[in-house]
C-alpha cells in the first residue's frame, strides 16, 4: 500500500506540472461559468453541460489514459526495476491517473457553480449528480484505457481502439438500441431497453442525470417505468452495480494483462 | 548469484531465448555478447522480472524470481536507454525511488558526484541532453548499494571522460565484492571490464568463458576478431 | 337572552300576525345552548326570505333538506359533522345562501354522490365563503341556474380515484359562476357535465387525483385567471364548443398520461395568455379544430404541444417556447394546423433585416420528437450524442418531419407580457 501510495503521490505531481490538467480543469471552469452566464442557470445551460460531460468525460478518459500509460512506458520499466510489485504499481498508476483527472473536473464545474451558485434552481442536488456522474465516468473510461493500453501494444492502434470504443459507448451503442427498438416495436420494450442501457456506463450516468432534470419528459408512460426502476432501491442498487462492474472488470482484467507482460 | 535454467521466451511467433541456461558468478563482471536480436536484452529483462519466461527458472541469490518480486532490492539497473518523466527533476525521481524502497538505506552518491552533474539535478529532465541523462541513470544504478548490477549498454551515450569513470567504478565495484552483468559493443570495455563473456546467438548461449579463453578458441589476439570469427562459425 | 326574547317576540308576531307581516324577514338563530338547536328545526321553522345564524358549535344532524329559500349563515366556528356516513344539506328551494360554515365529514359513499351541499334544482343559490374538510363531494349542483359559488375552501382527503369524489360538480346547469375557490385533494377540482355559460375565475385547483377542471359538453365557457398545479392530469376540457381559456395557469402536473390542458373534440374555442409550466404535456389537442393559442407560455414541459393528425385549422401564434424536451410533436406526416410568429428558443436562425422575424423558416418538430411518437421506449435516449446528430442531421436535410408544419415567421426575442396574470 506504500507503494502504491508513493506512486499515486508521485503521478498526481507530474500530472499537476503539466499544463494538460490545468487546461482540461480551466475548460469546465470556463464551459460552465459559459452556460451559466448565458443561460441564466437554467435547465438550458444545466442539460447543455450535461451533454457536454457525456460526450466528453469518456473521450479524455479513454485518450488521456492510453495516452498516459504509453507515454510512460520507460518509466514503468524504470518502477519494475525496482522491488515494485505490479499490483502496487498498476494500482498507483491507475488511481495517480483517474483521481487527479475527476478532481480536475470537479474542481472546474465546482468553482463556477459556486459563483452563480445563487442564480441556479437546486444548486446543491445538481451539482451533487453532475459530479458524481461526471467522476463515475472517469474512473471507468480511464480503467477502460487501461485495458486497452495494456493488451494493445502499439501505440496508434491502441489509441485508434480507443476512439472506436468512444464512438461506440457514445454513439453506435445507442445506434443499437433505436434499431432494437424499431426492429421489435411489437413489444413491451421498456425492460429491454433498460437492461440494454444498463449495461453501457454512458447511458446509464445520462439517465441518471435526465431523471434530475427532464423529470417532465420522463414521466410518460415509458418514464414512468424508467422513473420507477430508478427511483427504487432495487434500481438504485443494480445501476450502481452496473457502475462497479464497469470499474471492477476492466480493472481486473488491465492488472491481469499488466502483470504478464513484457516490458 | 544468478542462475539461469532451460529459459525459453518468445515474442509472439519470434522465439528469442532458446533452451538458455547460465550461471552467473558472484564477484564477478559476467559480459552478455552476441549479435543485435540475439536476445542479450530479453535475458536482462527476464532476470529483471520485466519480461516473463515462457518456461524455465531464474533464481537470484537462491530466490526464484517469478515468486517474489524483492530480490530486485538488490540490484541496480542501468537500461540501455534512460527515459524519465520529462517534467520532473532527476532530484525529484531520485527521492521518488529513495521513497519507493524500504527506508533505512544509506545512499551512494559517489558517482554522482564523480560525473559532476549536482548542478543538473534540479532542471526537469526534459531540459537535459542524452549523456546527461545517461550519467543520472548510471548514477541511479549506484545508488541503493545493489550486490548485482545489471547494465545494457552502459557506456554507449557517454563521453570518454565520463565513461572511464564510471568504468572506475564498476570495477571498484567488483572489488568490493559486487556481481555485475553487462552487455556491450565495444570490444575494449569489455575487454577491460569482464572476467566472464558469455556469447549468445540465436537465443542459445554459443560460447560461454574467459575472454583469454575465447581468444584462444577462436584463435585471435584481439575480442573483437574473435567474436566475428565466432559470429562466421556460427553461420557455417 | 336577547335571544330568547327575540324569538319569544317573534313567534307571537308569527302567530298574531297574518300573512300581509311576512314582507319582514326573520332571522333565526341556532346555537348549542339557544332555543332552537338545531339547524334542521330553525328550517323547519324559517319561511321563504328568513335567514338563520348559526352560532359557533359543532352540529350532528340528519341531512338537512332547505325546501324554501332561505339565508344561512355560519358564524366563526360553526360546524357541520357528517360523522361520514351521511350528506349535509340538500337545497331544493331558489335563491338559497349558504355562507361561513365549516362543513365536514360527510364519508364516501359508493352509491351516491354523497355531498356536503347538494343543489337540487335550485336556481340562483349563492354558496360562498365556507370551508369543506372531507366531504367527499363538497358542493354538488344539478339541474341549477344562475348559481355562484365563491371564495370557498375546499380540502378532500382523496386517495384513490374510485373512492374519492369531485370539490365542485355541475350537472346540467347554466349561467353559473365559480370565483375564487381554493379546492385541494379531490378527485376533479372542478368538473362541469352538460354546463352551459359558466364563468370560473380565480381558482386554484391543486393535488387532485385527476383532473384539476373538468369540462364535457360544456359550451360556451369561460375559464380565466385559474392556477392548476399538481393535479394528476391538469384540465380537460372535451366535447364542446366556444369555450374560452384565458390567463390560467397549469403547472407541475405530471403523470405517465398527464397534461396541462387536454383537448378532445372541442371546436371553436380560444387558449390565450396562459402559462404551461413544467407539465408532462402542455396541451395534448386530439379532434381540437379552429382554435386559437395565442399569446401563451410553454416553459419546461415534456412535451409543449402535442396535436394530433385529427386536428385540424388550429392557429398558434406569438407563443413562447422555452426549455421544453419537444416543442412541438405529432403523429401524423403532414400539417393540419399553422405555427406563425412564436418564439422557439431553439430557433438557431438571423434577422439580417433586423425586424425582429428570423429570415429562415423553424421547424418546430424534432427529428426524435417523431421516432418516440412511434416508439416511446426510444425515450431512453433522450439527449444522447446520437440524438443529437440526427436532429441536427434532420435539420438541414428534413426526411421525416412533416414539411408544412412550419413556422414561417419565427419570433428572435421572446413575446413581452404586459397582462398581469394570476399568482401562484
Amino acid at each position: 500500500m506504500k507503494v502504491t501510495r508513493h506512486i499515486l503521490a508521485y503521478e498526481v505531481k507530474d500530472l499537476f506540472r503539466s499544463t494538460w490538467l490545468i487546461v482540461y480543469a480551466a475548460f469546465y471552469a470556463l464551459l460552465t461559468a459559459g452556460l451559466l452566464y448565458y443561460g441564466g442557470g437554467g435547465r438550458a445551460a444545466v442539460l447543455s453541460l450535461i451533454n457536454v460531460i457525456l460526450t466528453l468525460i469518456p473521450l479524455v478518459g479513454l485518450l488521456y489514459g492510453t495516452m498516459y500509460l504509453y507515454a510512460s512506458r520507460d518509466f514503468i520499466e524504470l518502477l519494475l526495476s525496482q522491488p515494485v510489485s505490479r499490483r502496487a504499481l498498476f494500482r498507483g498508476m491507475y488511481a495517480g491517473l483517474a483521481l487527479p483527472l475527476s478532481a480536475a473536473f470537479a474542481v472546474g464545474v465546482l468553482v463556477p457553480v459556486a459563483m452563480f451558485w445563487s442564480t441556479i434552481e437546486d444548486a446543491g442536488s445538481l451539482l451533487m449528480t453532475i459530479i458524481s456522474a461526471g467522476v463515475a465516468l472517469t474512473l471507468v473510461f480511464v480503467a477502460v484505457a487501461f485495458v486497452i493500453a495494456n493488451v494493445v501494444e502499439d501505440r496508434v492502434r491502441g489509441m485508434s481502439i480507443a476512439i472506436f470504443v468512444w464512438l461506440g459507448a457514445t454513439v453506435l451503442y445507442d445506434g443499437l438500441i433505436l434499431y432494437v427498438v424499431n426492429v421489435f416495436s411489437e413489444y413491451p420494450l421498456e425492460i429491454p431497453v433498460l437492461v440494454l442501457a444498463l449495461l453501457n456506463p454512458v447511458d446509464l450516468a445520462r439517465i441518471i442525470l435526465l431523471l434530475n432534470f427532464d423529470i417532465s419528459a420522463l414521466m410518460g408512460y415509458t418514464g414512468a417505468v424508467f422513473e420507477r426502476f430508478f427511483g427504487t432501491w432495487l434500481g438504485i442498487g443494480l445501476s450502481s452495480l452496473a457502475l462497479l462492474v464497469w470499474l471492477g472488470v476492466p480493472l481486473v482484467l488491465g492488472l491481469r494483462r499488466f502483470r504478464v507482460k513484457d516490458f | 548469484m544468478i542462475s539461469v535454467r532451460n529459459l525459453e521466451k518468445s515474442y509472439g511467433r519470434l522465439k528469442v531465448l532458446r533452451d538458455l541456461s547460465l550461471d552467473v558468478t558472484k564477484g564477478r563482471v559476467t559480459a552478455v555478447l552476441g549479435p543485435n536480436a540475439a536476445g542479450k536484452t530479453t535475458l536482462i529483462k527476464c532476470i529483471l522480472g520485466l519480461a516473463t519466461p515462457d518456461s524455465g527458472a531464474i533464481s537470484v541469490g537462491g530466490v526464484n524470481v517469478a515468486v517474489d518480486y524483492r530480490y530486485r532490492e538488490s540490484i541496480g539497473y542501468m537500461p540501455q536507454k534512460a527515459t524519465f518523466p520529462e517534467n520532473l527533476t532527476a532530484r525529484e525521481v531520485i527521492r521518488f525511488l529513495q521513497d519507493l524502497r524500504s527506508a533505512g538505506h544509506d545512499y551512494d552518491t559517489t558517482l554522482l558526484r564523480d560525473f559532476e552533474i549536482e548542478s543538473d539535478l534540479n532542471k526537469p529532465l526534459r531540459s537535459l541532453s542524452g549523456g546527461t541523462r545517461q550519467k543520472i541513470s548510471a548514477s541511479i544504478a549506484f545508488l541503493f548499494n545493489p550486490r548485482l548490477l545489471i547494465l545494457d549498454e552502459p557506456t554507449a551515450g557517454l563521453d570518454p571522460r565520463s565513461s572511464s569513470k564510471f568504468k572506475d567504478r564498476i570495477l571498484q565495484f567488483r572489488s568490493d565484492g559486487g556481481t555485475v552483468i553487462l552487455t556491450s559493443h565495444i570490444m575494449s570495455e569489455v575487454d577491460e571490464l569482464a572476467d566472464q563473456v558469455v556469447y549468445l546467438n540465436a537465443g542459445r548461449v554459443a560460447f560461454e568463458g574467459k575472454p583469454r579463453e575465447m581468444r584462444e578458441r577462436t584463435g585471435t589476439d584481439r575480442l573483437e576478431r574473435a567474436i566475428a570469427r565466432l559470429m562466421e562459425e556460427v553461420v557455417k | 337572552m336577547k335571544t330568547r326574547i327575540f324569538l319569544a317576540i317573534a313567534g307571537i308576531i308569527l302567530t298574531a300576525a297574518p300573512s300581509a307581516f311576512q314582507v319582514t324577514a326573520r332571522t333565526i338563530v341556532v346555537g348549542p345552548e339557544g332555543d332552537v338547536r338545531s339547524i334542521q328545526e330553525a328550517v323547519a321553522l324559517a319561511q321563504d326570505g328568513d335567514s338563520i345564524l348559526v352560532s359557533a358549535g359543532v352540529y350532528h344532524e340528519p341531512t338537512i333538506e332547505i325546501d324554501r329559500s332561505l339565508v344561512l349563515h355560519g358564524q366563526p366556528g360553526a360546524i357541520l359533522d357528517g360523522d361520514t356516513e351521511r350528506g349535509l344539506l340538500l337545497v331544493t328551494a331558489p335563491d338559497v345562501s349558504i355562507t361561513g360554515f365549516v362543513f365536514r365529514n360527510v364519508g364516501v359513499s359508493f352509491v351516491e354522490d354523497r355531498a356536503a351541499i347538494k343543489v337540487d334544482a335550485g336556481h340562483n343559490c349563492y354558496i360562498s365563503d365556507n370551508r369543506f374538510e372531507d366531504t367527499f363531494f363538497a358542493v354538488y349542483l344539478a339541474k341549477t341556474s344562475g348559481c355562484t359559488v365563491a371564495r370557498n375552501t375546499i380540502i378532500g382527503r382523496a386517495e384513490r380515484q374510485t373512492a374519492a369524489g369531485n370539490g365542485i360538480h355541475a350537472w346540467y346547469s347554466r349561467d353559473l359562476k365559480i370565483l375564487d375557490n381554493v379546492i385541494r385533494h379531490q378527485r376533479d377540482g372542478i368538473y362541469l357535465e352538460f354546463v352551459e355559460d359558466a364563468t370560473i375565475e380565480r381558482n386554484e385547483s391543486v393535488d387532485n387525483l385527476r383532473y384539476g377542471l373538468h369540462f364535457m359538453f360544456s359550451d360556451r365557457c369561460r375559464y380565466v385567471d385559474n392556477l392548476f398545479q399538481y393535479n394528476d392530469a391538469g384540465v380537460a376540457v372535451m366535447y364542446t364548443e366556444r369555450v374560452e381559456m384565458i390567463g390560467n395557469r397549469f403547472e407541475h402536473n405530471w403523470g405517465s398520461a398527464s397534461y396541462g390542458l387536454l383537448l378532445k373534440d372541442i371546436d371553436d374555442s380560444r387558449i390565450v395568455g396562459n402559462v404551461f409550466l413544467d407539465n408532462t404535456i402542455g396541451i395534448m389537442a386530439e379532434g381540437a379544430n379552429r382554435m386559437e393559442v395565442a399569446d401563451n407560455d410553454f416553459e419546461a414541459n415534456g412535451w409543449a404541444v402535442k396535436i394530433m393528425a385529427n386536428a385540424i385549422d388550429n392557429i398558434f401564434s406569438r407563443n413562447n417556447f422555452v426549455g421544453n424536451t419537444f416543442d412541438v410533436s405529432t403523429n401524423s406526416s403532414r400539417a393540419y394546423s399553422s405555427f406563425e410568429g412564436n418564439f422557439w428558443d431553439r430557433y438557431q436562425g438571423y434577422d439580417l433585416d433586423r425586424d425582429g422575424v428570423g429570415d429562415v423558416p423553424f421547424r418546430p418538430v424534432r427529428f426524435f420528437s417523431l421516432v418516440v411518437e412511434r416508439e416511446e421506449p426510444a425515450l431512453i435516449l433522450l439527449r444522447s450524442f446520437l440524438v443529437d446528430l440526427l436532429d441536427t442531421l434532420e435539420r438541414v436535410l428534413p426526411v421525416l418531419t412533416p414539411e408544412s408544419l412550419v413556422d414561417q415567421q419565427p419570433r428572435m426575442r421572446r413575446v413581452e407580457r404586459t397582462t398581469p396574470r394570476h399568482q401562484s
